[in-house]
């Protein structure tokens, strides 16, 4: 075997014999998966409702008939004026349609508990929807919602996931088995032999892009088997900005690992370095077009963006490839620039 | 050329602390040289210059002929450098060390085992015995099995005793004496002055500077000091005693005695009745020859 | 001796560790006062001994008092009553002598009265009065040594146990540490010490060697070079620990 075969070798028995980071680095993407796609949602589902209805008419209980049979609504019945601060206050419904009968023309209002902001505009939405669809005097609203049509917050999470997951071991794991190596002195004696430090690199890269590639396997799994993702041709434009991707994060460890020197500071770095404008300013959770304008310009720099970005098309939106050529440019480049520092610094190291 | 490592005026700063200054030092071909000093004396800092792992401010350095600030990368084929923290792969197996570092040189265990053979023969026992769960002896043999797997013509051992106890130390000074058999030279660092006699010629170190560099006999001979050896029933009161006798330059501990540094005027036999007299018993006083550790307390109090 | 206190006490003192004895029915004591060499091989079961007796392990079996405690059920009194010092970990680099000397104290709960003429006894007695705010990174190895001393008997402990406090230290700065040794030793504290330098091993009132997790020998340097026809203890050493049969 050769020097590169040895020293991926080497690599492998340390990932392999240390069982409990192998352990949380294949369970950690699954967990999250089901976690997001099943536990935690952003979709709102049984609004508790009451009505106020002054004169009860056929457009009225027309509304509340749609509001009885609704999934989304879980219809209290009717209630008197004064009760319904009492109603919203100790949380026994969730909102409250006045209906006001003015000739044959309905007048109608709505209030909602909106100490979360997300339930309740959402909850508004539906009302109003069901409004609009009853509404004899007014031409219903249509709504249609593309490539997400059941509005799964699973489907929005995925790419995110996604986007945090390989971060997160490429960045972490490397930096940290090379700085355990400079902490051991390991490191020192692979110097000073006469294997040449790109190999060096190489040998630490591989095994946890080979690594990275199992964990995309098994969340793309996931995704397209559990959480019924629509499998299509992206699939392997997916796989392809992943690889991208995977690459990139493993550039960021390797830099990390040139300039600390602990096995902690690496850990540091990466996590509060990469981890935490990850999930603020990529998208993942937040909207990036809601943010002041200074924040948006930060978050070009952030990979992470661009990834979640390519992936949503890719994934939700089932575009083709040609839609994603700018992340794909610019995930591309910052690899390079990103693994060139890398490479330069790592040798420049004497 | 016949100095297998040549060092002229080496200087090395880490930011403002000065860790080597002006270093100059030649290591023959076959020969066991020992680098002897204290903790933070600048003894891995020159291994580090040697293994090609930093380059120095100032100075020149030759390692088996070639420059160590051109020819780097030709050294470290032709080094075998242990340092001093314990530097194998501790989920590694024994076996797997030992393959993982003869592959990177290139060369098959075969080749090369009649060289490590009286190192690595007690190891054997246990192939697949993780080098984590070895007793600290056993790493020590271990390290140097694979500093030594692509033949090496320099050996370059930074403080491979330290921490290991008294039987195992002799035994892996045994060692590198059966090693300079086969020809390699061999550099070796250690903060145990006693480990000094083992060496042909050694250099002392402290703070960066070298005091001297010689045969061990002859430093002792160069010693020329006045040093005779005291004891009594309370060897801390004799030496409180003593420190405070006219004519003793210095006085300090030296294994069971102490050791009693004098002027010319000092009188072993007036000085011992004076000791009785003020209460100490089997007050002893006698000349002896000193040693290494005589030489460095010396040096380090001449500076 | 045999009037005066006894400050560790042990009776067959034993610890397991699945099916490998580290340290095997050993027994000993120690008197007031006294400096107790404690040698042996590396993996002979020191350390583990030494955990045991400091209250940080749980023996297997046997019994032992430290310092009037009992190992198995005080071991919270007899950390108050100790103080250790091990060359691997002495003092934070980061901080002030001072602050150092301070922090220590506080663990130790000594009020800031006692703290103050207490650290100005020792910056006199170590000859640091000028060195008291500069941070202990910067002060050379051999005032580090002391102050590492100082820091670990500042509450005037019954007996102080140093774990190899002289390795790699330079010969100079070993003697000065040894004569801290002996002043301390000569007020009555008891100290519990262990090396490599078998020179260091002379200096000792008694010395117990072990072998295989047990002690070998156990009597004053004298004693000993005797009882082994040696010259040294670095011959006794020699002869006394080359009986080890234990795989490695």
């Amino acid at each position: 075997m050769g020097i590169f075969g040895s020293l991926i070798k080497k690599e492998a028995i340390h990932i392999v014999r240390d069982k409990r980071t192998m352990f949380i680095t294949l369970l950690m993407p699954l967990f999250l998966l089901i976690l997001f796609g099943f536990a935690i949602s952003t979709e709102v589902k049984n609004i508790k409702i009451v009505t106020i209805v002054d004169k009860h008419t056929d457009m009225s209980r027309d509304i509340e008939q749609k509001l009885a049979v609704n999934e989304y609504f879980t219809y209290l019945g009717q209630a008197a004026p004064g009760d319904v601060e009492r109603l919203l206050r100790t949380g026994e419904i969730d909102a409250a349609l006045f209906i006001r009968t003015d000739g044959d023309k309905l007048d109608t209002q709505i209030i909602v508990d909106a100490s979360n902001t997300t339930s309740a505009k959402t909850s508004t939405g539906y009302i109003q929807g069901v409004l609009s669809g009853s509404s004899q005097s007014q031409p219903p609203i249509l709504t249609q919602t593309l490539y997400n049509p059941q509005m799964k917050s699973a489907y929005n999470f995925v790419p995110g996931i996604m986007g945090m997951i390989f971060i997160l071991i490429c960045a972490i794991m490397t930096s940290v088995s090379i700085v355990r190596e400079k902490e051991n002195g390991t490191m020192d004696l692979l110097l000073v032999s006469p294997t040449k430090p790109g190999t060096i690199i190489l040998g630490k890269l591989i095994p946890y892009f080979i690594l990275s590639c199992i964990i995309l396997a098994i969340m793309l799994l996931i995704a397209y088997t559990v959480l019924e993702l629509p499998l299509s041709a992206s699939v392997f434009n997916v796989i392809i900005l992943s690889l991208i991707y995977i690459t990139l994060s493993l550039s960021i460890g390797l830099l990390v690992s040139t300039i600390v020197n602990t096995q902690l500071n690496a850990l540091i770095v990466s996590a509060v370095m990469f981890m935490v404008p990850i999930i603020m300013f990529s998208g993942m959770i937040f909207p990036i077009d809601n943010m002041p304008r200074i924040l948006q310009c930060i978050t070009t720099i952030i990979p992470a963006r661009w990834y979640i970005s390519a992936m949503r098309k890719l994934m939700i939106q089932q575009l083709p490839f040609g839609y994603i050529i700018r992340e794909t440019v610019i995930l591309g480049s910052m690899t390079i620039v990103l693994l060139g520092l890398a490479i330069t610094k790592f040798k420049n190291s004497r | 050329m016949n100095s297998v490592v040549k060092i002229k005026n080496l200087s090395h700063k880490y930011g403002s602390t000065v860790a080597l200054d002006d270093i100059s030092l030649e290591v023959e071909r076959g020969e066991l040289f020992g680098i002897i000093g204290p903790d933070g004396a600048g003894k891995s800092t020159l291994y580090r210059i040697l293994a090609t792992l930093l380059n120095p401010d100032k100075g020149e350095v030759y390692v088996a002929g070639l420059n160590a600030l051109t020819d780097y990368k030709k050294i470290r084929t032709k080094i075998g450098y242990m340092p001093e923290r314990f530097s194998l792969y501790q989920d590694l197996t024994v076996n797997e060390n030992l393959n993982f570092y003869a592959s990177l040189f290139g060369v098959s265990i075969k080749e090369n085992y009649d060289l490590i053979a009286p190192v690595f023969g007690q190891l054997e026992r246990f192939p697949n015995r993780r080098a984590g769960a070895l007793s600290g002896g056993m790493k020590q043999k271990l390290a140097l099995s694979c500093a030594l797997i692509h033949r090496p013509e320099v050996l370059l051992l930074d403080e491979p005793t330290t921490g290991v106890d008294a039987v195992s130390r002799s035994e892996f000074w045994d060692m590198l004496s059966q090693l300079r058999k086969s020809g390699i030279t061999i550099l070796v660092s250690t903060s145990y002055m006693d480990e000094a006699t083992q060496c042909e010629r050694i250099a002392m170190i402290n703070k960066g500077k070298i005091l001297d560099t010689n045969t061990p006999v002859n430093l002792v001979d160069n010693l020329n000091e006045n040093l005779y050896c005291a004891a009594a029933n309370n060897m801390f009161g004799l030496l409180n005693r003593l420190r405070r006798t006219s004519g003793v330059r210095n006085c300090y501990t030296f294994g069971a005695t102490l050791h009693v540094v004098a002027d010319t005027s000092f009188d072993p036999d007036q000085v011992s009745a004076q000791l009785t007299a003020d209460g100490l018993k089997n007050v002893k006083i006698y000349r002896t020859k000193g040693d290494i550790e005589d030489l460095f307390i010396k040096l380090t109090r001449d500076e | 001796m045999n009037n005066q206190k006894k400050v560790i006490s042990v009776k067959d003192l034993t610890k397991k560790f699945g099916s490998f004895t580290a340290v095997d029915h050993i027994s000993f004591d120690v008197m007031e006062g006294e400096i107790f060499g404690f040698l042996g091989a590396n993996g002979a079961g020191k350390t583990t001994a030494m955990r045991m007796l400091c209250g940080l392990s749980f023996p297997t079996s046997g019994s032992g008092t430290v310092a009037g405690f009992d190992i198995t059920t005080d071991a919270e009194d007899i950390k108050r009553n100790i103080g250790y010092m091990s060359q691997k970990f002495s003092l934070y680099s980061d901080l002030t002598v001072i602050q150092n000397l301070r922090l220590f104290s506080t663990i130790y709960g000594m009020s800031d009265k006692e703290f103050k003429s207490a650290s100005e006894n020792l910056f006199k007695e170590l000859e640091m009065e000028d060195m008291r705010n500069t941070l202990v990174g910067e002060i050379p190895v051999g005032w580090r040594q002391k102050l590492a001393f100082a820091t670990a008997t500042i509450h005037n402990p019954k007996v102080v146990f140093l774990d190899e406090p002289t390795g790699g230290v330079d010969p100079v700065t070993r003697r000065r540490f040894w004569e801290l040794i002996y002043q301390a030793s000569s007020k009555g504290m008891t100290i519990f010490v262990t090396t490599h330098y078998l020179d260091e091993a002379e200096y000792c009132n008694r010395v117990s060697i072990m072998v295989d997790g047990k002690i070998s020998a156990l009597d004053n340097p004298t004693a000993l070079k005797e009882k082994y026809h040696a010259t040294t203890m670095d011959e006794v050493f020699r002869i006394v620990a080359k009986q080890a049969k234990r795989e490695e």
